[in-house]
């Protein structure tokens, strides 16, 4: 009996050593830091956040989560060197990251050409997805598609019958207005769009963009710039009436990061996608925000949630794998569901997308500051195709 | 019509802010011969403290207080680093000014970050004018008649300032011959001193300007500093009158252009500024540009093929490179890969530049071609690697020949912004023609043949690649062919009257560069598995300038070090600090002080200097006297 009893402490004692010498599980990271601050560093505080509380409750099956973070600089070129760095000097069992579509594309067929696992976190285009998908990608945000079926929707109730647009010059613009389009022809079939204008990304001469089109006479107008051109087109567009009496319908502008700086500046009434983390009372958000302004004193930007929900979704992955062997990961990731600050979301088999949704709401200005009001929260999974469907866009 | 003349005043406006900055370069240009490069970082410093003052100040008065202390504040800055640094490189190579001010403008990128923290920020409108009048019943804001009457109030008071003062008398005296001007017993110092901080004044005075109308963020000094060149090119350099007017047609036609084809402003400036000097070479109002006759020659020596010893030590550091795979793991080598594809493409511009004398500075443009050209190849075709690598060089060439047959009318600075112009139309090109290029998604999947795939022998295949290039673009330099195009860039009458035809033999050297720089970009496209534009952007082309200042730009091939020494410390800078441009642009402006010459050109003057105290007097010191007495 005493031997038996030996010998199981012997077991036990080994398994105790072998925890307390568990191996650290490595992810790598990429990411604009230098490029994109703004964004990057709520970004960082995000996922940094997500891995102290993910290893504070176990780690991965009892080992240590540890992320090894890049800078790309915002050039896809440089992430490729730093997704080698990563996997080749670094051993990281998967990659993530990434903010710039065309970073986030190059990175995704650098993965499928290694056989590395990557979980994209920021990039929007659908094309990472759908028509240049692979086997090794996932995506956690809302897609560009998504975003424009739910501003779509909105804008479908719309009275306004004539539109125009106003779209940065580049993928991202140029297919944020297409699905738009599409979407809401289809929806509204007596719509017409009367002009587009395409200002180069952060080169934009507001005062002859808001007069061409106010000279086209719209009754709603698409905005799809983001930014220091959100900034400069909001300020001529007020000054020169091209708001009055329009509803506008825009991307991406209720996120702290774009409408914060607005300040008093900030539009009304503007029928947007973002993130009123003041505003969302659910357990899940709740619990983040609390621990996020506890840790950091300064508020959660969307950033945050991207960055805080693609660790725990990188978290759950490895931990329902209990492998890191790369098809392990692929099998897991498919259809896991994952807790995130915004309810449950799950990775959809069929194309690697994340439902992870967006608050939809109006801008208003409240204490001199621009916040959303009238929000409600939109599931990605009501937006995106279905998956038999979306099956079929991929390579 | 309402319209029109609504837009026509937006335009108005818009050219008022681009002038002041536009018209502080000119100035800068004109007398000192500095390529600013830091002009956009002025801009936008003056912007970031105009932001700090003018939410502290708002009232009418503070607000125009808060844009001229800002300004002082900033040309004092300016007057600084002119006096710190640029004045100790006056006697450098013309374009090494550019290489340090670029790695001001990369401090400057990095300062402002660690100050103001990472958010665009929005100042207040300016207190009094935030409202609206209406001109033919359409509002247009005040704020932009105020920007309407400030252009030409400030061309006035330059105009005043340059014809009506004797300071000013100096500076135009300066701008058409500065060695007279020293001459005539007038301190060139604090005259270039002054002009240089006039000049950051006016940068961030327009940055402050922006305020009411623009966020402030880091993304301010590159998203001016193109326009302000091409506007002072289009004006003609050195000429204020000119930028005033290049300014208010480059305006103009945008505020008119986008009203019938939206998607031109993207490219439209470079376009005018293609025609223009393709018309008329000096730009609208200036005229051709003396050369100054104190400057440094370019080489620090006579050019020699290299000697036995030479030799031995280039063959040993290829077998060192030979080895590199058994010493580095699989990541290592891949930025091994990295830089001497770095290699071929700097060596193919240290080719265009030091030997032909062509200061290009739009390079990208034969990279990227190279490299669009091989992954469109595979994309559409499904060509293999060896046949892209055949391919792409001959894209890359091919549009050399059209654009070469343009550019090389032109020489010095305007050569330089036309082949700029070239590489931004290329680039808008392969950005604009999604359903070609992919856009700004670029093209994915152009991953290397089976046997290179390996990261070792892509290297060697990247290591044969640059062997081959530096001892060609040596060869070809030492060649007849190579003594004609040095003929050329030292003296272009003396070697018309011998009978070198100067476009030809330009246009074959501008040919060649694209070809071996279309080599580089086919094996950065297999390297990285795939090709974006920004393979062709201004960054490109500027990546390429710096590894050849850094090297030499006096040398053959000192660019070969340029690009290990740029490369590996940009890559590990990026890898491993929070703060990369920081560190990068300090490293950059103590390389330039250290090594005026660039490394390898300032290491050839040492040994120089140490065989002439080893008694072999005569070559020495007439070599020393040919440098422009650098001591």
């Amino acid at each position: 009996m005493t031997s038996l009893l030996r010998i199981a402490g012997l077991f036990l004692g080994l398994s105790c050593a072998g925890q307390a010498l568990a191996a650290d599980i490595k992810i790598g990271e990429i990411n604009s830091y230098s490029g994109l601050p703004a964004f990057t560093e709520p970004y960082r505080k995000g996922w940094e956040m997500a891995v102290d509380e993910i290893n504070a409750a176990g780690g991965i099956n009892g080992n240590k989560l540890v992320v090894i973070s890049k800078d790309d600089g915002g050039k896809p070129g440089d992430a490729i060197t730093a997704a080698n760095e990563l996997v080749s000097r670094e051993g990281v069992v998967m990659l993530s990251g990434s903010f710039f579509s065309n970073v986030g594309l190059a990175v995704a067929d650098f993965a499928k050409q290694k056989k590395v696992f990557y979980l994209a976190g920021e990039p929007l285009t659908d094309a990472i997805v759908w028509s240049k998908g692979n086997d090794y990608t996932f995506r956690l945000r809302p897609s560009n598609y998504v975003q424009a079926a739910m501003l779509a929707q909105e804008a479908a109730k719309l009275p306004a019958k004539r539109w125009a647009t106003i779209a940065p010059n580049y993928e991202y613009g140029q297919s944020a207005v297409a699905v738009f389009k599409e979407l809401l022809l289809k929806a509204r079939p007596d719509v017409e769009f009367v002009t587009e204008q395409w200002p180069p990304q952060g080169k934009i001469d507001a005062g002859s963009v808001a007069q061409a089109v106010e000279a086209a006479k719209p009754e709603a107008i698409l905005n799809v710039t983001f930014g220091a051109d959100l900034v400069k087109l909001v300020r001529e567009g007020t000054t020169r009436g091209l708001f009055k009496d329009r509803s506008v319908v825009s991307f991406l502008t209720g996120e702290p990061e774009y409408l914060d700086p607005l300040q008093a500046d900030a539009p009304q009434g503007w029928i947007v996608t973002g993130y009123p983390w003041y505003g969302i009372d659910t357990p899940e958000h709740k619990a983040f925000l609390d621990a996020y302004q506890k840790r950091y004193n300064d508020y959660p930007r969307l950033g945050s949630v991207v960055g805080y929900s693609l660790i725990k979704s990188a978290a759950a992955i490895l931990s329902r794998a209990k492998s890191t062997d790369t098809a392990d990961l692929i099998e897991a990731a498919k259809g896991i569901p994952v807790d995130t600050p915004f309810g449950k979301i799950t990775f959809r088999a069929a194309d690697h997308q994340s439902t992870l949704g967006a608050f939809v709401g109006k801008t208003a200005v409240k204490d001199g500051k621009g916040v959303m009001v009238d929000f409600k929260y939109m599931s990605g999974s009501d937006f995106l195709p279905s998956e038999a469907d979306a099956a079929k866009l991929r390579p | 019509m309402e319209l029109y003349v609504v837009q026509f005043l937006t335009g108005l406006a818009n050219a008022a802010s681009l002038f002041l900055v536009a018209s502080g370069l000119s100035l800068i240009f004109g007398v000192t011969r500095i390529v600013n490069f830091a002009h956009g970082a002025f801009y936008m410093l003056g912007a970031y403290i105009a932001y700090s003052l003018t939410i502290r100040w708002q009232t009418p008065l503070g607000f125009w207080l808060a844009l001229l202390v800002a300004a002082t504040a900033v040309a004092v800055v300016g007057a600084l680093l002119e006096i710190l640094l640029l004045r100790r490189i006056y006697h450098a190579p013309e374009l090494l000014q550019l290489l340090a001010t670029f790695g001001v403008t990369l401090i400057v990128e990095d300062a402002v970050r660690l100050l103001w923290g990472p958010e665009d920020l929005v100042g207040p409108r300016a207190a009094g004018l935030s409202g609206a009048v209406s001109v033919l019943g359409r509002p247009m804001p005040v704020y932009d008649f105020v920007l309407i009457l400030l252009g030409p109030a400030v061309l006035g008071l330059l105009w005043l300032l340059l014809h009506r003062s004797r300071w000013g008398l100096l500076v135009r005296a300066a701008t058409q011959d500065r060695d007279m001007v020293s001459a005539l017993g007038v301190n060139q110092k604090w005259l270039f001193t002054g002009v240089f901080a006039l000049g950051v004044f006016l940068a961030a005075f327009g940055g402050g300007l922006q305020i009411p109308r623009d966020a402030v963020s880091h993304f301010m000094d590159l998203s001016i500093i193109t326009e302000v060149f091409v506007v002072v090119v289009i004006g003609g350099l050195g000429s204020i009158g000119g930028a005033f007017l290049a300014a208010v047609i480059v305006s103009e036609l945008n505020a008119f252009g986008i009203l019938i084809l939206p998607s031109i402003s993207l490219v439209l400036m470079f376009l005018i500024m293609a025609a223009v000097l393709v018309l008329r070479p000096w730009g609208l109002l200036g005229k051709p540009l003396s050369r100054a006759r104190s400057m440094a020659t370019r080489e620090a020596a006579a050019w020699k093929p290299l000697s036995p010893a030479g030799r031995s030590a280039a063959l040993a550091a290829t077998i060192g490179a030979l080895c590199l795979p058994f010493m580095l793991g699989d990541y290592g080598v891949g930025v091994a890969s990295e830089v001497m594809i770095a290699i071929i493409f700097a060596i193919s511009l240290q080719f265009l530049m030091s030997v032909g004398g062509l200061d290009s500075f739009g390079h990208a443009a034969a990279l990227g071609l190279g490299a669009y050209g091989a992954a469109l190849s595979v994309q559409h075709f499904g060509v293999s690697m060896e046949a892209a690598i055949v391919i792409g060089p001959l894209v890359s060439a091919a549009m050399a020949v059209v654009a070469g047959w343009f550019c090389v009318r032109l020489s010095n600075i305007y050569f330089a912004m036309l082949t700029l112009a070239y590489a931004q139309i290329v680039w808008s090109v392969a950005f604009q023609w999604v359903d070609v290029t992919g856009g700004d998604n670029g093209i994915v999947g152009v991953w290397p043949s089976d046997w290179a795939s390996s990261p070792a022998a892509f290297y060697w295949l990247t290591l044969a690649a640059a062997v081959a290039v530096v001892a060609l673009v040596r060869h070809l330099t030492f060649s007849p062919f190579g003594y004609a195009l040095r003929a050329l860039r030292d003296s272009p009458t003396r070697s018309a009257t011998i009978g070198i035809s100067r476009q030809t033999i330009q246009h074959i050297a501008f040919v060649i560069s694209a070809f071996l720089a279309g080599l580089a970009g086919v094996l950065f496209a297999f390297l990285k598995g795939s090709v974006f534009p920004d393979t062709l952007s201004i960054a490109s082309s500027v990546d390429g300038l710096i590894m050849v200042l850094l090297g030499g730009f006096g040398t053959v091939s000192g660019s070969v070090i340029g690009a290990i020494v740029y490369k590996v410390s940009s890559i590990w800078l990026m890898s491993n600090t929070d703060f990369p441009r920081l560190i990068l642009g300090s490293l950059i402006a103590l390389l330039v002080v250290a090594f005026p010459q660039g490394i390898v050109g300032t290491l050839q003057i040492w040994m120089m200097r140490s065989r002439l105290f080893a008694g072999r007097p005569q070559e020495g010191t007439a070599r020393l006297a040919e440098t422009g007495g650098l001591s």
